[in-house]
């Protein structure tokens, strides 16, 4: 195998393939999709939390003008199989979640019927116009209070409103406990979040009754599995079944599903043999799309008087929501595989409770379970700083797995592949003068200011993932095709958002096959034109899908120096191919260009019986193991004494997702990512009231945060490769977020230290930290 | 139905629209200029912005008859030709954008501080945008590409 040169674009920031489209409107996104003759789909959602749908009057909505179909749930529930959950989560409860409810309605913003109209106005105006009578059912909202005995339920016929319980024992914690010089209770809360990607989600179908055949366009992070659920739960052949995901306007994660209004539109276009729209509006997609996070955790720490860490104890409450969606009940174990974080644990001993409410089902959001691990073991550092009285740094450091140890297996069975997390450490710390910054925080201290610096060291699982690991398999695909004047087409099973792939996989084959970005072509988004593929997740796209590219690479160099050899009459062994030349070992003088051997392979006259024509590969890519980023945060923060306002005067970062393919996109996958992050320790919170009434329901009352609300971030790396991927890529787009909500805590409880605070809870809003202060008003 | 005369992206319409219709709506459905998104129904997001008669307006919040006779700009009429505006330009050369569903709301809110602002300091184009959301990019690259086309359209003629 030869070694491709030197690369000239990986590396690079290549600026963006897709943003011409993009900065002159010419993007189509699902909700630009119009068709001859679309019908429009409205909702009509229950304002209550939990209820009993006594009666549903559809008259009046279907004598309006422009309407063309009103369905009930019990209308649809023969039509439309129960939504599907994705899990290998022994005994767990797994209650019915039909696409509109038949009976019962367990959350605000269930859907009870579905209006069909000629166009959009008319069908939202009728379905305010369907009359639903409804018997109030006692409320579930507190995650704690549900697990007890006597709690009102959920789902009344499973008698529990506990899913699933697990149970994590490794080592001898209760040794570990008793050995401890310091012993640290703390509750920690990961508040409910809104996703809220910037488009709402949108579905369009269009039944072709001459084939047979659905075409869905979703705004969705996994067109496959779409296709694959279409399948199940409308009952239509797969095979007769595409999916395409156009442009979509961020996902983060709440596109990773498969809901009910992708179901429901295929159902009424095919029903009614005419295209149609489904556009969600924000307050409806607020309530409808899922959310993330909404985990408590009880949490015991053993350390010994020199800071090292013994043993942890953790009772987890997840609030599952209502309902089981894609991956709902998987999300918190991602939590228990990592709580570990970067340190050297021994023994552990957790009890995860998946728990239901009548609230939006919760499942991935940006970090998904990773968030909540890191929240927790890293504000344990701070806790066990604390009380032994060292430095955060020193604590982290003393718990650190040695660079020599990897690949390092911690406790709960992670095999992280590849690290060193001194580097990063070193490196942030180098970049901030940590000594000084200490030194001035004492000196601002002295003059009654409130100044906090908060570190966060982290370790991700990313790279989704291997398929022995993945209960719906975790490799990717992909198709390059060189065309016969040269240009390259590759089809990729991810599908990107926002993550730029169609720029770096071009990056990748042209430094492979000697040319420039400019002549490759990344397909994705279509399941007609991609086969196959798994989509856009959990850090995915260069680790899983730009290792299948970089196999198909390979394959075509190798055919390439095959068809080389044979053309110049020498060992395809010893044939060379650099920048786009091909020439046998130290004979350059006789090259051939890279076309020459492409029309080669399409002329197809001169090949050998045992070269097939073409020029074209394809490639499944199935991880042995995940892959580990890290990196070390760290915020300074002031506060306002008067008011409670948290200001970040600084945010500095150094990561380590391994190769990097272009720094300016990885630069802007760790800004958007620290944001998120940084919106949850200070900004964001899903509130429910005691009637499972969603108080922050619109873009007026949850806090996305703006502009001035934001940093400027300092950024650093290390690059460390993975062995587990031909490219050494780990993936980038959840790792901010994963680190800066535990470093601006930590910061925000540093800076309030003065007043004997040694926890808060996000989000350290002004009035939460005015309370601290006030000594818990 | 009510009759609206406006000049979009430099080209004259008459049309009849009903009098509710929103000024986003007419633009996405009667004209099929769907640079403008709907992002929210709050006036929060921003992803509807355009400019009337050079001010950066909601098109979500506005009725359509409201802009009667007036000239407004979409994404869609930014460029010049072939020639990328400074805006888009710098947007691109920075990575001021990821998903890009914001974006057009943000280049055309940004054009609005610059036609006001021809020098804004990073905290000034921060308060600027205070009206639009971007999930994805942080900010950071916005508010550098702002800059950036800011100190283009000040080395050129001097007008947005």
């Amino acid at each position: 195998m030869t070694a491709p040169t030197a690369p000239k674009f990986i590396g690079s920031p290549v600026r963006r393939k897709e943003d011409p489209r993009l900065i002159t409107g010419k993007a189509t996104y699902t909700d630009d999709v119009v068709l001859p003759n679309m019908a429009h789909v409205a909702l009509v959602r229950s304002p209550e939390a939990h209820a009993r749908i006594v009666s549903i009057d559809s008259t009046v909505a279907m004598e309006m003008p422009g309407v063309v179909a009103v369905y009930t749930g019990t209308d649809l529930q023969d039509a439309l199989a129960p939504l599907p959950c994705v899990h290998s989560i022994e005994n767990l409860k797994e209650p019915a979640h039909p696409a509109v409810a038949p009976e019962i309605v367990r959350y605000a913003g269930d859907g009870v019927a579905v209006v069909v109209a000629d166009t959009a106005a008319a069908a939202e105006d009728a379905a305010r116009q369907v009359h639903v009578e409804y018997e109030r059912l006692p409320v579930v909202v507190d995650v704690v209070e549900a697990t007890t005995a006597d709690s009102d339920l959920v789902h009344t016929d499973m008698g529990t409103n506990i899913a699933f319980t697990s149970v994590t024992d490794v080592g001898d914690v209760d040794s570990a406990f008793e050995k401890a010089d310091v012993v640290i209770k703390q509750r920690l809360v990961n508040q409910r979040q809104i996703p809220m990607a910037m488009e709402p989600r949108a579905v369009v179908a269009d039944y072709d009754a001459g084939y047979d055949k659905l075409t869905i366009w979703s705004s969705t992070q996994v067109p496959h599995f779409v296709r694959l659920l279409i399948a199940a739960v409308c009952g239509h052949p797969e095979n007769r079944v595409r999916v395409i995901a156009p442009e979509v306007g961020g996902g983060f994660g709440s596109k990773l599903n498969f809901y009910a209004e992708e179901a429901i539109v295929a159902y009424v276009s095919k029903a009614l043999c005419r295209p149609a729209k489904w556009n969600g509006r924000r307050t409806e997609d607020i309530l409808a799309t899922i959310h993330g996070r909404d985990q408590i955790c009880d949490l015991e720490i053993a350390a010994d008087n020199s800071g090292n860490l013994l043993g942890v104890r953790a009772d987890l409450y997840q609030d599952l929501g209502a309902y089981h969606q894609l991956l709902t009940p998987v999300i918190p174990g991602l939590t228990v595989g990592m709580l570990p974080g970067c340190y050297v644990l021994k023994n552990l001993h957790v009890t995860l409770h998946g728990v239901f409410t009548n609230k939006t089902p919760t499942d991935a959001y940006r970090g998904a379970g990773r968030p909540e691990a890191t929240f927790i073991i890293e504000r344990a550092m701070d806790l066990i700083a604390r009380a032994t009285d060292m430095d955060p740094v020193d604590v982290r450091r003393l718990n650190f797995p040695a660079s020599d140890e990897f690949p390092f297996t911690t406790v709960t069975g992670m095999e992280y592949d590849s690290g060193n997390y001194q580097a990063t450490l070193d490196s942030l710390l180098e970049k901030v003068d940590y000594d000084s910054l200490r030194s001035d925080q004492e000196r601002r201290r002295k003059a009654d200011e409130l100044v906090g610096v908060g570190l966060s060291t982290y370790v991700e699982v990313c790279g989704m993932g291997p398929s022995a690991a993945m209960t719906a398999g975790g490799w990717e695909a992909c198709e390059l095709e060189v065309r016969r004047t040269g240009g390259v087409i590759v089809k990729t099973g991810i599908s990107p958002h926002g993550q730029g792939e169609e720029t770096t996989f071009a990056q990748i084959v042209a430094d492979g096959l000697g040319m420039t970005p400019d002549d490759v072509e990344v397909l994705h988004g279509d399941t007609d034109i991609t086969e196959q593929g798994i989509g856009t997740f959990g850090s995915r796209g260069q680790a899983v899908g730009g290792a299948a590219l970089s196999l198909c690479v390979q394959t075509i160099r190798e055919k390439a120096r095959r068809i080389a050899g044979h053309l110049l009459e020498a060992s395809e062994t010893d044939i060379v191919f650099e920048e786009g030349k091909l020439f046998p070992k130290g004979v350059p003088a006789k090259a051939l260009e890279f076309q020459e051997i492409v029309d080669a392979a399409y002329v197809a006259n001169a090949l050998p019986p045992e070269i097939e024509p073409g020029l074209s590969a394809t490639h499944f890519f199935d991880p042995p193991n995940f892959t580990f980023p890290f990196g070390a945060h760290l915020a300074v923060v002031a506060i306002d004494k008067e008011t409670g306002k948290v200001n970040i005067e600084r945010y500095v970062a150094v990561d380590d997702c391994g190769r990097i393919i272009n720094p300016m996109i990885v630069a802007g996958q760790l800004h958007g990512g620290i944001a998120q992050g940084i919106a949850q320790a200070l900004y964001e919170e899903a509130i429910y009231d005691d009637n499972g009434q969603l108080s922050t329901g619109s873009l007026m009352d949850y806090a996305v945060p703006k502009a001035a609300w934001i940093p400027t971030f300092e950024l650093g790396h290390t690059e460390t490769l993975t062995p587990v991927n031909p490219l050494g890529a780990k993936g980038v787009g959840e790792a901010g977020t994963i680190a800066s909500s535990a470093a601006v805590i930590n910061a925000v409880v540093d800076a309030l230290s003065p007043f004997g605070v040694a926890h808060l809870d996000m989000p350290a809003s002004p009035q939460n930290v005015w309370r601290a202060i006030k000594g818990g008003l | 139905m009510v009759r609206l005369r406006v000049t979009v992206n430099g080209v004259a319409h008459a049309d009849e629209v009903e009098p509710r219709t929103l000024l986003v709506h007419y633009l996405r459905e009667t004209l099929g200029l769907t640079g403008a998104h709907v992002g929210c129904e709050t006036s929060i997001c921003g992803a509807c912005t355009v400019l009337i008669d050079g001010q950066a307006v909601k098109s979500c919040t506005q009725l359509a008859v409201q802009a009667d006779s007036a000239e407004i700009t979409t994404i869609e009429g930014l460029a010049t030709g072939d020639s990328l505006h400074a805006l888009q330009q710098s947007f691109w050369d920075d990575h001021g954008l990821q998903c890009g569903f914001c974006t057009p709301g943000m280049i055309l809110a940004a054009h609005d501080l610059l036609s006001r602002n021809s020098d804004p300091n990073d905290l000034e184009i921060r308060h600027a945008l205070d009206g639009n959301l971007c999930r994805c990019t942080g900010y950071q690259n916005i508010v550098k590409a702002v800059r950036s086309a800011a100190a283009t359209i000040r080395n050129t003629d001097g007008s947005p």
